[in-house]
């Protein structure tokens, strides 16, 4: 296994207080390491700060004290090599056609016409939206807007996938498609992706660790789980059963340990 | 035997014929759907009222009926005299409305996305949107002379605080996650702006456009009024001397008609050209 790839070593993260009230700490000695090429499944119950854990990976957010890196370099601010999955669609341009959408990262960075819509095309091809190129937003379902989001980003070639609940407003039936879908796009990109859910069965589903966070304020790690169910992993196996009721566990202690 | 195989023919003929020609009368009356049907028996029982009213309770001079202000209206448009207070006021409104459009989007682009912008110019924005035009008419008047200028300039005043105000609030309506993503995908910040902030934008901007060509409307009366010898507004505040209410009555129809007519015209743009762009219609 290769060294520690994305790190957030003793990262503690606190709003500005407001009106001199100061807020409680989110995040307090935080710390993660995620190893090249894993899909690490963030699980937590809800409003324990995931989310700010992404939006600090992402560098949408700066810690109050501590250290992130990528590959070993700081994260000081958004970049190119990190690629964010929204939970809401509202992250498309909606006034761009599906395959603009897709070639946005690359026509910001200056990649020539045809070579670009090529990439995006391919990318397209690869989410399962050949055929929807010219398309707006606004023409697709839920599932397939998420799928643009999926593919937007992978045609900037980014160094890690920050998910951010991708899939939590769509329904169960696509839900479950989209998920088979994201495993099978790691498997051809080899791709490092962190996954942030609250869906205990997603992360059995998806992930090769899930890092179960603790209730907040000052969240931290509270344990890592390998899954080392063989995949393709099927929703009903045994093995299945017993890992989503061995983590539940610990989700369900988490949310009993505090009020 | 011939003759009736003949007649099926000519039945199956006219069968077909009037079958061709059915879609196509069909196609015409569902283009007329029951609203517009709505919208003409609306005018026409409006008219009708108008006509009951002013015949029944009202002197001629008090309140002329459609057909005094029909008649006035044709002499009016065979002397060309409507004409030429309605280009004026035609002329007046757009090239004041589209300067102030021109200078409010991007001043309001800029300060919605640079905060020391908008703290510096905000608090003029909030105190002179406060100050109708036509307050400033005199001071305009004087410094600028009662030629085109002054009334321009008052319109472009108009225009541009609520095409200002409309573009601020759209930026601050941007989804954060727009400009997140958009910094993730390796926009700098200046391309953030030209790609994201402003097509996201655009439909704040065209909504207050029109919003600042109703109240166009409303200034260039106010200012033909008070300083002009021309324009639809002059004709009304002129006629009052004069006691001649049709005249009266044929300025509100056209202020009306042209309002309507710039309007829809503006409307359509938005559809036509940035549909795209989620437009509120």
């Amino acid at each position: 296994m290769a060294a520690e790839f994305l790190m957030a070593r003793d990262v503690s993260f606190q709003y500005v207080p407001q009106r001199g009230m100061p807020a409680p700490p989110v995040l307090a000695h935080f710390t993660l390491a995620l190893t090249e090429g894993e899909f690490f499944c963030l699980l937590g119950p809800s409003g324990c700060g995931k989310t700010t854990v992404l939006n600090l990976m992402a560098g949408f957010l700066q810690p109050t004290t501590g250290r992130l890196t990528l590959a070993d370099r700081p994260i000081h601010g958004p970049g190119v090599d990190r690629a964010v999955v929204f939970q809401s669609d509202d992250a498309l341009f909606p006034w761009l056609r599906t395959i603009d959408n897709v070639a946005f990262g690359l026509r910001m960075r200056g990649v020539p016409y045809e070579r670009r819509y090529a990439i995006a095309r391919e990318y397209l091809h690869l989410v399962h939206l050949d055929g929807q190129e010219h398309k707006y937003p606004s023409e697709l379902s839920g599932g397939m807007k998420q799928r643009v989001q999926i593919a937007r980003v992978l045609a900037n070639d980014p160094q890690i996938l920050l998910m951010d609940e991708p899939f939590g407003a769509l329904d169960a039936q696509t839900r479950t498609r989209l998920q088979d879908e994201l495993v099978e796009i790691w498997r051809q990109t080899s791709k490092t992706i962190l996954f942030i859910t609250h869906d205990v069965a997603e992360a059995v589903l998806l992930a090769d660790r899930i890092g179960v966070m603790t209730q907040g304020p000052g969240a931290q790690l509270s344990t890592i789980v390998t899954v080392d169910l063989p995949r393709p992993r099927r929703r009903g196996s045994p093995g299945f059963g017993e890992m989503w009721e061995q983590i539940n566990t610990l989700i369900e202690s988490e949310e009993l340990g505090r009020p | 035997m011939k003759s009736v195989r003949l007649e099926e023919q000519e039945q199956a003929r006219t069968v077909t014929g009037s079958a061709a020609s059915r879609p196509r009368l069909a196609k015409l009356f569902s283009k007329v759907r029951g609203e517009h049907i709505l919208y003409v028996a609306s005018i026409v029982g409006m008219i009708m009222l108008w006509h009951v009213i002013a015949t029944t309770f009202f002197k001629p001079q008090f309140f002329p009926s459609p057909l005094m202000v029909l008649a006035t209206g044709r002499e009016m448009l065979a002397s060309r005299e409507l004409f030429e207070h309605m280009g004026i006021s035609l002329q007046r409104i757009l090239t004041g409305f589209l300067i102030g459009s021109a200078i409010a989007a991007p001043a309001g682009l800029i300060m919605g996305s640079i905060r020391t912008v908008r703290a510096l110019f905000d608090p003029y924005t909030q105190f002179f949107r406060f100050v109708p035009s036509i307050a400033w008419l005199t001071p305009v008047v004087l410094w600028f002379g009662i030629g085109e200028v002054s009334k321009v300039l008052i319109i472009v005043y108009t225009t541009t605080f609520i095409v200002l105000i409309n573009t601020m609030v759209g930026v601050a309506h941007i989804a954060p996650n727009k400009l997140r993503a958009a910094a993730c995908l390796g926009a700098t910040p200046v391309r953030t702006f030209l790609h994201v902030t402003l097509p996201a934008t655009l439909p704040f901007i065209l909504t207050g456009m029109r919003l600042a060509m109703g109240n166009s409307f409303a200034t260039v009366v106010s200012a033909e009024m008070i300083a002009a010898d021309a324009g639809l507004g002059y004709l009304i505040f002129n006629s009052r001397l004069w006691m001649a209410t049709d005249k009266i009555f044929i300025g509100i129809v056209c202020l009306g008609m042209l309002g309507l007519i710039t309007d829809r015209f503006f409307r359509y743009l938005i559809v036509r050209f940035a549909h795209q762009y989620g437009p509120i219609e």
